[in-house]
């Protein structure tokens, strides 16, 4: 592969590097939630992006994802906006922030004499904390092998299998030839593909956690009493699981499959690493993801910088964490929604373009938006974000061999 | 991958017994597959699948060379493959179309 292209990144104090500076305000309880949105409102286009975790109840998995956010690398500071009452462990957070080398604040509505005045100070610091922040943060110049590149699907028609998800694959390859690391995820989506999965993976005890990922997979969902498919899906020309997954799974690509990961594990190095997102145990809870938007938010906790997201039927989600790159299969759908789309991969289908043109473009639209150029669901403002409850047992060695 | 048969369809992989429309088509068009011509019985969005070959009920319908289904009945040569004719072997596919034929009817 030709000389590996380079750019600035943010250096963080773990020696990790991001390709945005943005500062999360976190609510810790839905009851927060207002007054969080409120303090990011207005500076929601200058690098302040909310998030937050609803429930009262703890859970370690919103935990370990809290926590995994407010230190990703893309993130230079963190405001936590606490209720007060809630069972979120607010402490351990601002901890673990303060550690890393962060700014960090926390607010607690209930200690500081309620709504307006939590509003006020949050944005007071906010204000401050932004304006601080270019000088404050090092930069360090930064290479594609460092990288961390999700993809997912979302709104999938029959298109989505033909154009855009192998072209994501192309791209996944030459990421990975890059020596860059590449996710893709697993809701229920690769129900179906097991085997050949499996056949992907670099070891016999890697393969075989595939397989028993992928039956815990089916048995959840089957638990659940729906699979992994909206009715859009169905007007779109897909009719089962296996044919949904089968074109889900082309987004792939072809490298050999080098790990198994759960949400918030960052990858130990480059190649292609599967991200299982069923919780373990028994089914509690619910639906493993309820959205896509859920899933991405998986994807940035496991260190993703950005998220290629292939669409047919129109998705028009996105993050200012990790910039969510659009990559379009549907031709129609391009034309009625060009406007939240950054690649066109339906020009396959008009016979305007190469899968392998398109996966290039793909790839070149990636290297831009880490040197810095907007998606355009970031330029919109998009900033979707879910977490629910889950549980997790951590990986076994036999997911990441050496 | 893309074994392309003609400007409208598209067989994913040489084992495949469905194309791909690789366009939308209105009721009544008329489309050459081989030596037969097949006329659409209804119309058809992009994406949407006719059978390559006559497929027997319970027969795996097969697309990107992997199975994706079974049929649910008979399927003849040309005939639109969906959700009325096949059916996943994992989990049911659930879908709006029975609400949204009762809105559009009344």
């Amino acid at each position: 592969m030709s000389a590996n292209p380079e750019f600035q990144g943010y250096l963080r104090q773990d020696g990790r590097k991001g390709i945005r500076n943005t500062i999360l305000v976190a609510y810790l309880v839905e009851c927060a939630h207002h007054v969080a949105r409120e303090i990011v409102y207005p500076f929601r286009k200058d690098g302040a992006h909310l998030i937050g975790f609803g429930g009262c109840y703890p859970n370690q998995y919103a935990f370990d994802m809290m926590s995994r956010l407010c230190c990703h690398p893309n993130v230079g500071g963190v405001l936590l906006i606490s209720l007060g009452c809630e069972s979120f462990n607010r402490y351990s957070l601002a901890k673990r922030v303060k550690a890393s080398g962060r700014p960090i604040e926390t607010l607690v509505i209930q200690e500081r004499g309620g709504t307006l005045s939590t509003i006020e100070k949050g944005r007071a610091w906010l204000r401050q904390t932004l304006a601080a922040l270019e000088e404050t943060t090092k930069l360090a110049p930064m290479t594609v092998n460092e990288l961390i590149v999700g993809a997912i699907c979302g709104g999938s028609d029959a298109t989505s299998g033909i154009t855009a998800n192998p072209a994501i694959g192309r791209c996944f390859d030459l990421l990975v030839a890059h020596d860059a690391s590449a996710i893709f995820e697993e809701g229920g989506e690769l129900i179906g593909c097991e085997r050949i999965m499996a056949e992907r993976a670099v070891t016999p005890e890697l393969a075989n956690e595939i397989l028993s990922t992928m039956e815990k997979t089916a048995r959840y969902y089957t638990i659940m009493g729906h699979g992994s498919f909206a009715a859009g899906n169905a007007d779109g020309g897909l009719t089962t699981i296996e044919e949904k997954s089968m074109g889900a799974y082309a987004k792939s690509g072809s490298s050999p499959i080098r790990g198994l990961l759960k949400p918030g594990d960052a990858p130990p190095r480059g190649g292609l690493y599967l991200m299982d997102v069923v919780p373990d145990g028994e089914a509690r809870f619910g639906f493993p993801n309820i959205n896509d938007t859920a899933e991405i938010a998986e994807l940035i906790a496991c260190g993703a910088h950005l998220t290629l997201f292939s669409t047919g039927r129109g998705s028009v989600v996105g993050s200012a964490i990790s910039p969510v790159i659009k990559v379009c299969a549907n031709p129609e759908t391009y034309r009625r929604m060009a406007g939240d789309m950054d690649v066109d991969a339906g020009r396959i289908l008009e016979g305007k373009a190469t899968l392998d043109e398109v996966g290039q473009e793909i790839f070149e639209q990636t290297l831009a938006v880490a040197r810095g150029a907007p998606t355009k669901s970031e330029s919109l403002g998009h900033q979707e974000f879910v977490l629910t409850y889950k549980t997790f047992e951590p990986i076994g060695p036999a997911c990441l061999p050496l | 991958m893309l074994a392309e048969q003609n400007e409208f369809l598209l067989q994913i992989s040489e084992q495949d017994n469905v194309y791909v429309l690789m366009r939308a088509l209105p009721k009544g068009a008329r489309l050459p597959l081989g030596e037969h011509t097949i006329v659409c019985e209804t119309s058809l969005g992009l994406g949407h699948k006719i059978a390559a070959r006559a497929i027997a009920a319970g027969e795996k319908i097969i697309k990107y060379g992997a199975p994706i289904g079974s049929a649910l009945r008979d399927i003849h040569l040309g005939e639109h493959v969906h959700l009325h004719n096949i059916k996943s072997d994992y989990i049911p596919t659930y879908t709006l179309d029975e609400e949204r034929s009762y809105v559009s009817q009344s």
